[in-house]
């Protein structure tokens, strides 16, 4: 029994439920839609043969019918919710708040959150989003969403398409909307028809049977919105190779040049200027907001900056020559585009010192005259300063971002952050210098027996910028796979699949009509084409189950 | 505060006012047998419908003369979100009602829709600059769209929840009665919320606690982050919650009760769960009173009113406002969202917790459509997961924005 032949003599594909063209139960495959069981036929995929219900004997069914099933991927979906609900519970390993103690994830979670932490560092939730069963778990969505499409793409596309306006007693009365109208004149048919076409309804005509068919093209909107999503499943594949996707940070300071990173030495930057403004506290707009927050309220951060572009061959240890490309600014918002590459005002930092300006004065002079001044580049320090009066400085320790920890100096950072240094002050021809220790605040004299003192009269300070570079070859994709997933969704959720036919029966029509959903508009169809006429309204069968 | 802005502030009152009485004239109809015929409207529904759009245009109103008033459209902060989103609930019930006319619907929401704008109202009200993150027309954009699709699929929740009312049997004491019970109790916590702010707000309450916490200064790659201790807590209602190491400031106000619990940081981290806890308070007084007048379940009394009603038709608007939502939330929640993001962070997607929260209630919508269509999920069991989703929606607005809050924190 493999092919399977109606009394209307079509021949249908084994599994068939109800005929392709006149729609009559076949015997012996009700219960696969549960049929048997209702008063109602079960007009989901119009009773199509669909491969998952009809083989399942070797490993391929097997797979192919897991797949297939609604059952599984509302499942998958519904584990891929719970366990992202979960990754919010705590945050995630990018997002440790600054103020941690200490940022280590493996320290962190427990220190924070106790034993509940620990077991969630453990299960790997901090990193959950990128962890490898996450991922697979969306993949399986994905291969669930391809096979459930195919599997009842196919067989639904045929039977509309195969579809006869001539349709068995037992499909008619067997559907939602159904009437039955003993007597109905030829006009009032005429009527009826017209109506329909007049609401839009395509008209087939076969025989006195009539089907009026409007909107089957949402029917496909699941399908598409389904490819969509895959489109969109295969863009985030190929994020995640270097190929396609490219994500680098860089620190500039003012007045700083660097090499764009990612660009193979092809691009420089150059940090002119960062700007911070704030709103103005008398701002009226925002004078009580302000008032209430009692600080000061971030209005733009911006890099203005240079592009330039290398020339000609780079050689090694040689400066590269270099030709502008753009003046422009960025800002948090407004990122610049240049040569695919998109470059991002992303952080700032604040208090960096560039420069500091020191002088020498006597220790026992009450005035501080000074016997000369130094300015000290705070990114690259000389070895020794010379002044006009002969006596030299020698810079013998610098620590650009000093500390004490444990008694001891030290720089945190090699940004000049909280600069500090250890001088050697040599007057002229001698071969002993004094050492003293300079920093913000603190002028120590190691001996108590100094007789130069260096104290700092003058300082700049500067921003650096924090500038993310990307270039990112997926986001067409994603693009696409969004649009289509639009296109799809608003295709089948905005538009409705109506079916009404109208078969001769005596002297009178059988009235049957179906929808994939919203019914109160396709009665409301009917409603309009029959008005005035004899003809019964459809009852809806399902409504009257309810009273 | 400028003309504009008491303008505006007084149509936001006018708005509110109108809602409740519309509810009044909502509520005349329900006597109302139209059960076949849908052209004949009782002359209450016709009052009530047109109160409900003058409240509706007062609404605008107080939108577009905000948004003169501020220089941005005002949906930037938890107040103005907030108040949107009952905006966006009572424009998608107008538009609902237009295609189904059903006045039953209009009792559910725009009660709702007040408890919503009344909920919003609790937040500071002053319109506030914008940081630079947020200056950005895709803000305005997504924000308006996300809130929009989230006032449809809230008609989706009345409708689910009116089915359940309806249909539940309430003669005996079950999980189904429990459920529905505890859904009106969160509703009433809600009022609870709203209850005991007004109160202290009009006692002026103020009490202040110093926190003693140590100064943090760390450093990630280079990023120094030297963070204030938030030095003063400031209560607005009776502190029952305070600091682990706090010292009160304000003399003979209610000292706290109880330390906040070890793993609960952050910011306010006390203040709020004392919100809270007196939330908990004043909407279990509150629902304990109307349980003492009716003397049975608050669903089992209103199940009466609803005799008239179809559940079909409530099914049938349920799905549909459904229907109508996801696109609507797809497209605001997720794309225009992925759009801005990448402009501004420079990354479409971050799995920041209001990310991944938009991005679980997308695939709860999509679970309840899939289960509708394929597996015959209607009625009851949608009613249910229509209840659900709008509680995730929920608490993505509060619970994510003021507890697990990140980037897009409006608090
Ligand atoms: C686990 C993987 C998935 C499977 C197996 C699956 C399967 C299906 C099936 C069989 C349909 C019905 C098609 C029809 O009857 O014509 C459908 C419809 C749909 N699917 Fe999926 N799908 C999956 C994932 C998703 C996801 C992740 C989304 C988006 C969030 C989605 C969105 C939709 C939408 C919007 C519809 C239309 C529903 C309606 O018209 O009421 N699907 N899906």
């Amino acid at each position: 029994m493999d092919k399977l032949k109606c009394e209307c003599g079509h021949v249908n594909p084994e599994g068939t439920i109800l005929c392709e063209s006149c729609g009559k139960p076949i015997e012996g495959n009700q219960h696969i839609d549960g049929n048997d069981k209702t008063k109602l036929l079960n007009m989901r995929y119009d009773g199509t043969a669909r491969r998952s219900q009809t083989y399942n004997r070797t490993i391929v069914d097997k797979i192919w019918n897991f797949f297939s099933s609604v059952k599984v991927g509302v499942m998958l979906i519904v584990i891929a919710l719970i366990a992202s609900g979960i990754g919010t519970i705590f945050p995630q390993e990018q997002f440790i708040p600054p103020e941690a103690e200490n940022r280590d994830p493996a320290v962190f979670y427990e220190d924070w959150y106790g034993l509940i932490g620990k077991i969630y560092y453990q299960l790997g939730f901090h990193e959950l989003y990128s962890s490898w069963w996450y991922m697979i778990l969306i993949a399986l969505i994905g291969i669930s969403l391809v096979i459930c499409s195919i599997d009842r793409f196919v067989p639904l596309y045929r039977a509309l398409k195969i579809q006869q306006p001539k349709r068995h007693n037992s499909f008619l009365s067997r559907q939602r909307l159904y009437s039955n109208t003993a007597v109905v004149s030829k006009e009032e048919k005429e009527t009826l028809v017209s109506r329909l076409k007049k609401q839009r309804y395509n008209i087939v005509n076969k025989d006195g049977n009539i089907l009026a068919e409007k909107n089957r093209f949402s029917r496909w909107g699941p399908y598409v919105n389904h490819i969509g999503l895959i489109i969109i499943l295969i863009a985030a594949i190929l994020r995640m190779t270097p190929f396609f996707y490219l994500d680098e940070y860089v620190w500039v300071r003012e007045g700083e040049q660097k090499v764009i990173p990612g660009t193979n030495n092809e691009y420089y930057i150059e940090n002119k200027r960062f700007l911070l403004e704030v709103y103005e506290e008398d701002d009226e707009r925002y004078k009580d907001a302000m008032e209430r927050m009692g600080e000061q309220v971030h209005k733009n951060y911006q890099t203005d900056l240079i592009i330039y572009k290398t020339v000609g061959e780079t050689v090694v240890g040689k400066e590269p020559e270099l030709e502008k490309v753009t003046e422009s600014s960025i800002q948090l918002n407004a990122p610049l585009k240049i040569d695919g590459y998109t470059l991002y005002q992303s952080g700032f930092q604040e208090n960096e010192f560039s420069k500091m300006k020191f002088k020498l004065y006597e220790t026992a002079d009450e005035d501080q005259n000074s016997l000369g001044e130094i300015t000290v580049d705070l990114t690259s320090p000389d070895e020794t300063y010379e002044l006009e009066n002969g006596i030299k400085i020698q810079v013998s320790q610098y620590y650009p971002d000093y500390v004490l920890e444990d008694g001891e100096p030290r720089s945190v950072s090699k940004f000049p952050r909280n600069p500090a240094f250890v001088f050697n002050v040599f007057p002229p021809d001698e071969e002993k210098g004094e050492i003293s220790f300079v920093g913000i605040g603190k002028n120590i004299d190691a001996t108590g027996e100094n007789k130069y003192k260096l104290g700092i009269v003058d300082f700049e300070m500067r921003y650096a910028s924090g500038i993310t570079v990307r270039q990112d070859y997926t986001l067409p994709f994603f693009i696409l796979g969004a649009a289509i997933f639009m296109i799809g969704v608003i295709q089948g959720m905005y538009w409705q699949h109506r079916r009404i036919w109208i078969n001769p029966q005596g002297e009178g029509i059988l009235l049957a009509a179906h929808t994939n959903k919203n019914w109160f508009g396709l009665k409301k169809d009917i409603e309009k084409a029959i008005a005035g006429t004899n003809i019964q309204m459809v009852i809806d069968q399902e409504e009257e189950k309810e009273v | 505060m400028s003309d504009l802005t008491s303008i505006s502030s007084t149509a936001l009152y006018t708005a509110f006012i109108v809602y409740l009485i519309a509810t009044v004239f909502f509520g005349a109809t329900i006597k109302d047998k139209r059960t076949t015929d849908m052209s004949k409207k009782g002359i209450a529904g016709t009052i009530a419908i047109t109160l409900t759009i003058i409240g509706f245009i007062a609404q605008l109103i107080y939108f577009f003369t905000r948004w003169a008033a501020g220089g941005h459209a005002p949906v930037s902060n938890m107040f103005e979100f907030v108040t949107f989103l009952g905006m966006s609930l009572v424009l998608a019930f107008i538009i609902i009602y237009f295609i189904y006319k059903l006045s039953v619907l209009g009792l559910f929401a725009l009660p709702i829709a007040m408890l919503i704008i009344a909920y919003a109202s609790m937040f500071p009200t002053e319109i506030s600059p914008l940081v630079p993150s947020l200056q950005s027309h895709w803000l305005f954009i997504h924000v308006i769209t996300v809130s929009l699709s989230q006032g449809v699929l809230a008609v989706s929740f009345v409708a689910g929840l009116i089915y359940l009312i309806k249909t539940i049997d309430q003669s005996v004491f079950s999980k189904k009665t429990f459920g529905l019970e505890f859904i009106l109790f969160t509703l009433i916590l809600m009022l609870g919320f709203v209850a005991s702010s007004v109160t202290f707000n009009f006692l002026d309450y103020h009490a202040e606690i110093q926190y003693e916490e140590p100064n943090y200064e760390k450093f990630k790659d280079e990023t120094r982050v030297n963070i204030k201790p938030e030095e003063i807590a400031v209560y607005n209602k009776p502190a029952i919650v305070g600091p682990k190491h706090g010292v009160m400031l304000t003399e003979d106000k209610m000292k706290p009760i109880i330390h906040i619990p070890e793993w609960m940081k952050g910011k306010d981290a006390a203040t709020k769960l004392n919100t809270v806890i007196w939330s908990i308070l004043s909407g279990t007084i509150i629902y304990g009173i109307i349980r003492l007048v009716i003397r049975k379940r608050i669903g089992a009394w209103v199940q009466p009113f609803l005799k008239n009603v179809r559940p079909n038709l409530v099914d049938e608007i349920m799905y549909r406002s459904v229907a109508i939502g996801f696109p609507l939330f797809t497209l605001g929640g997720l794309i225009f969202a992925a759009i801005w993001a990448q402009i501004a962070w420079d990354r479409f997607w971050g799995w920041d917790p209001k990310e991944v929260w938009a991005l679980i209630t997308w695939f709860f919508y999509a679970a309840f459509l899939h289960l509708r269509l394929s597996r015959g999920w209607h009625g009851e069991k949608s009613a249910w997961l229509a209840v659900i989703g709008f509680a995730i929606i929920m608490f993505n607005i509060i619970v994510v924005n003021l507890v697990l809050a990140g980037l897009h924190s409006y608090a």
